[in-house]
């Protein structure tokens, strides 16, 4: 087992004690199969007990230990020391308020994720006793990739577009909108429109691509905002040019 | 336990600096600046070639000149720039499913390419060059 | 707050996209060849004109400027906000105006061929 010390540079704030946030370095003895979560964890087992941060899973599910290390969007538990220089500087979530250290707020996410309904409308009335809504492979596969969203937020964290206009409704809620409407069970589109396509929403987005290069579950949320601005687009010529037809 | 959040305000005017993603992005939509200068020197040529002969010819001198050059070829690698900016993204705002398995991404943007090329090609043949 | 009317700019924008995207670099290269000397032929006056005479070469032409214009408008509509310029209600009205004018003058330029 080889071990390398590396200085950790921790972004530390303390409502009660401090007016800015600053950086708070600590030598870190690693073991090779490291990542920086441990290193963190090293750190408030031994060094400060002060250290806060959010973890759980340490295996990338449950999408809590997402922080800048050194300057992207990362997962601390999928971030492995050995790939890092023995530098590594670690911060909380871009373009998110800070609440503690590594610990941000996350309202404004979780009621832009509830706001576009990502939960399955049946579009058909159906008791429980006629049976299950079967579904084909191939249209599972259609919608399949953004069912592996943990709602990290490192691709709003990564996405300048939110960072300058924070109303922006961001990727991950508009990739699970998508996600919902392409699913052939569901009939909640006509909804989810009503919020996902307008200005504030997924028109803010000028597709930089970001999110989708930082996805730790390889969502690709870009190209499910591109789809989404495609269909929007054929909905409003629909609407505005051919009114009397129906959908 | 006072609750007191920290606000980091992005920088408004400079925020690309912080990444080479945010640069080639930045450098993806500077090509605009390019195609619509390439666009105002047509919309020029034909309002020559509309004044007659002379006008026309008048024209294509000044496009020879050291300054109407080193547009150009500054135009042509913004062109080319876009050209590949745009077909990279393809087949992430058009996926095509093909039964149960998408078309993978490289046969939509080579698809992109042959199309580009062979259409050049057509131009460059109409246009006697070739 | 209703749905956006941002498809009406968005839709010309990503088809303008498209066809500046296989079109642009190759006019760039017959304009290059006239510059250097070696006038294409169908770049030659009479070649020219003929081909904006018949309405298929109008319709090419213009459809050209106009998707070009239009494009590289929006982007710049977006590319201004990226660079910190705020008003975006004013900064679109000069980009698209830009675009229409331009567009406008082609298609007047076209007719008297």
């Amino acid at each position: 087992m080889s071990e390398r010390r590396i200085e950790l540079e921790v972004l530390r704030y303390s409502p009660e004690r401090d007016r800015e946030p600053r950086f708070q370095s600590y030598t870190v003895p690693c073991l090779d199969e490291w990542v920086v979560l441990d290193a963190l964890n090293h750190v408030k087992d031994h060094l400060d007990t002060t250290l806060s941060y959010r973890w759980s899973c340490h295996m990338a599910v449950c999408g809590s230990c997402g922080m800048m290390v050194n300057g992207e969007p990362t997962l601390a538990c999928k971030a492995f020391v050995r790939d890092y220089p023995d530098r590594i500087r670690v911060e909380p979530l871009a373009n998110f308020p800070i609440e503690r250290d590594l610990v941000t707020v996350m309202d404004d996410f979780m009621e832009k994720l509830a706001r576009v309904k990502p939960w399955l409308i049946p579009g058909e009335d159906k008791t429980l006793g006629s049976g299950e809504h079967r579904q084909t492979p191939a249209e599972l596969k259609r919608f399949k990739q953004y069912t592996m969203c943990i709602n990290c937020m490192l691709c709003y964290s990564a996405c300048p577009e939110y960072g300058l206009v924070p109303e922006f409704l961001g990727p991950a809620a508009i990739a699970l909108a998508h996600r919902y409407n392409l699913d052939s069970r569901d009939g909640g589109r006509a909804e989810r429109q009503e919020i996902i396509a307008r200005d504030e929403a997924v028109w803010q987005c000028s597709f930089v691509g970001a999110c989708s290069e930082v996805c730790p579950k390889h969502v690709d949320p870009a190209g499910a905002l591109q789809q989404v601005k495609l269909a929007s687009t054929v909905d409003w010529y629909r609407e505005h040019l051919l009114p009397w037809v129906k959908k | 336990m006072s609750r007191r959040p920290y606000v980091r305000e992005m920088p408004t005017t400079h925020w690309f600096l912080r990444q080479p993603r945010y640069l080639r992005y930045m450098a993806r939509e500077v090509t605009c600046v390019f195609i619509g200068a390439y666009a105002v020197l047509l919309v020029i040529a034909l309002a020559r070639l509309a004044e007659g002969r002379e006008a026309y010819e008048g024209f294509l001198r000044a496009l020879g000149s050291t300054a109407g050059i080193a547009f150009q070829v500054v135009v042509l690698a913004f062109a080319l720039y876009h050209t590949v900016s745009w077909f990279s993204v393809t087949p992430k705002a058009m996926p095509i499913q093909r039964g149960e398995e998408f078309v993978p991404g490289g046969v939509i943007i080579g698809a992109h390419y042959a199309g580009w090329i062979a259409l050049s090609i057509v131009v460059l043949v109409l246009a006697g060059v070739l | 707050m209703p749905k956006s009317n941002k498809p009406i700019v968005w839709g010309l924008f990503a088809a303008g996209g498209t066809v500046t995207a296989f079109i642009t670099p190759v006019l760039v290269v017959l304009t290059l060849l006239a510059a250097a000397g070696h006038v294409p032929d169908l770049l030659t006056y009479d070649r020219l004109h003929a081909f904006a005479a018949h309405w298929i070469g109008k319709a090419v032409l213009f459809g050209i400027v106009f998707l070009s214009l239009w494009h590289a408008a929006h982007r710049l509509r977006i590319t201004l906000h990226d660079f910190g310029i705020r008003g975006d209600a004013l900064v679109a009205v000069v980009v698209y105006l830009f675009a229409a004018a331009g567009s406008v003058a082609s298609a007047v330029t076209l007719l008297r061929i």
